[in-house]
């Protein structure tokens, strides 16, 4: 194949991942943005979005998109259910101080982790896609699906940007996210708010996993993976900038997927560390970064 | 109306309340004067649940608001106008306002009463507000406080930085306030901004209200200040 349409496949595995990418980073993102708390256990959402997915998908068997829209609803809104829980359960028990829930969100990876192992077990598991059609280019055929997870991301960032920006809700969000104790002051009940958006930002990660299973099964380790990438996402964007994590999530999606298709997925993925960091020493605050009180 | 008696505040292991006590009656203005850190922005703080008192009480109206959460005590009528205005800056000026608005339930009203009192903030409403000048940002801060409607209003050093023609404006609001019935509770330490806007005076010091007395006497007896605060 000539470099032209090399370069265009490889683009297009780039936009793939960036898609991903994005919607799990953003989550992470709005998590941290709102209630500085670090998520290490995000990418335990991630997977069990996956695993939902196929478990849902195995009980609707009668058609493949049956199962698979399906389970884009349901396995995001049990992966939430799980995410508030635990809200409620750990991180407002502690107060939402900083240092205690990264202990305590480390404790919940590994007690995600091994409790999938132990229910769905150690194999990677397909989820038939919604549909097979492939897009014809005069250099090589591409899978439809792949443009439909591109497209489906986009719509949902679109959403969560109208959401933010342009809702009751969101000024909620953004106003506790910019100070919390003055949102107080105005009859804000931040706990609620902190609620909410862990759980969003796990459903984030639940839909983006929910999208990508088709193409790379379910496993329960599958979550270490994207967690790192959307931690660098996240620290190249700025911590907290939602802008910042979009502009990032497309920059290391696809040099990810651009350099993974000309090199290896190694160099890729040292290439983005070294991006990152290049950052922490020249712009600690991320391209985008928001300061918060 | 508000009723503070033997509040007790730590900040860590340190207390910034020794048994604070205050009265405030309807449509009064009562002003805190002291030292820095003699405990009046905690006091203010304590009021609106945003530093927990261990003990002691804050009733409003005769019902006890210290053991609410903190955003239950603006939706029983606080308005808060923190020190440093504290506005959401990366907000337009209707956000702010906005969030003002949200324990209202006929919110119309209520931002057309406070956009009465400062029209400048109607032109201004789709500014971002971190971009207003230090006047209409205190300007602001009040109208977000009054978009609750409250009965009492805490005013934390609102003149502070402001030049002469914007203390006049925020002096008159607040004139303009307690003859609408508003009790305020103003912590400033501009004592000629006190003698002209304040009923009475209360003298803080070491986390407790040392005397309170009509403005009357602070103007009879200047000595006063500098045998409470050290000014004068």
């Amino acid at each position: 194949m000539a470099f032209g349409p090399f370069l265009l496949l490889a683009t297009l595995e780039g936009l793939l991942q960036a898609a991903v990418l994005t919607l799990t980073a953003l989550g992470l993102s709005l998590v941290f943005g709102v209630m500085r708390v670090v998520n290490v256990a995000h990418g335990e959402f991630y997977m069990l979005g996956a695993v939902f997915a196929w478990w849902v998908a195995s009980m609707f068997g009668m058609h493949p998109a049956v199962g698979f829209f399906v389970a884009l609803i349901v396995s995001p809104i049990i992966v939430g259910a799980i995410a508030f829980a635990s809200e409620r359960l750990i991180l407002k028990r502690l107060n939402y101080d900083p240092e205690s829930t990264i202990v305590a969100t480390i404790g919940m990876l590994y007690i995600i982790q091994q409790t999938t192992l132990l229910t769905y077990g150690p194999d990677a598991r397909p989820v038939p896609a919604p549909f097979y059609y492939r897009i014809q280019l005069p250099w090589f055929g591409y899978s439809g699906y792949n443009l439909f997870v591109i497209v489906a991301a986009i719509v949902m960032l679109v959403a969560v940007w109208f959401v933010l920006s342009r809702t009751r809700l969101g000024l909620i969000m953004r106003a506790t996210q910019f100070d919390r104790e003055t949102a107080q002051a105005f009859g804000i009940p931040i706990e609620r708010v902190y609620a909410f958006v862990f759980a969003a930002g796990a459903m984030l990660a639940a839909i983006a996993a929910v999208l990508i299973v088709p193409i790379r099964q379910a496993h329960y380790l599958m979550g270490l993976d994207p967690l790192l990438l959307s931690f660098i996402v996240v620290i190249l964007g700025g911590l907290g900038s939602l802008r910042g994590t979009v502009v990032a999530a497309l920059l290391i999606g696809l040099s990810d997927g651009i350099i993974s298709v000309f090199f290896s997925p190694t160099l890729a993925k040292m290439i983005s560390t070294l991006l990152v960091a290049l950052v922490l020493v020249f712009k600690p605050e991320g391209l985008f970064g928001a300061k918060a009180r | 109306m508000l009723e503070i008696s033997d509040l007790d505040v730590y900040h860590g292991s340190s207390q910034t309340l020794k048994g604070m006590s205050l009265t405030l009656g309807k449509g009064e203005v009562l002003c805190l004067l002291g030292r820095n850190g003699a405990g009046k922005t905690t006091t203010l703080r304590a009021i609106m649940g945003l530093a927990r008192a261990q003990r002691g009480s804050v009733r409003l109206d005769g019902a006890e608001i210290s053991t609410l959460p903190a955003h239950e005590v603006p939706r029983r009528g606080i308005g808060y106008v923190p020190q440093g205005r504290r506005l959401f800056s990366e907000l337009t000026v209707r956000e702010n306002l906005e969030i003002g608005l949200m324990t209202r339930r006929s919110p119309r009203r209520v931002l057309d009463e406070a956009l009465a009192l400062f029209p400048r903030l109607q032109e201004r409403l789709g500014q971002v507000s971190g971009t207003l000048s230090g006047g209409e940002q205190q300007m602001l801060a009040t109208a977000r406080a009054l978009c609750i409607d409250p009965s009492v209003i805490l005013l934390d050093e609102p003149t502070e930085g402001l030049m002469p023609s914007m203390i006049a404006t925020i002096r008159d609001v607040i004139v303009t306030l307690r003859d609408h019935g508003k009790a305020i509770v103003l912590v400033e330490q501009r004592v000629e901004a006190v003698l002209s806007v304040a009923d009475r005076v209360c003298f803080v010091e070491n986390g407790r209200a040392q005397a309170t007395m009509p403005v009357q006497d602070l103007r009879d007896d200047p000595s006063l200040l500098s045998r409470y605060v050290g000014v004068g």
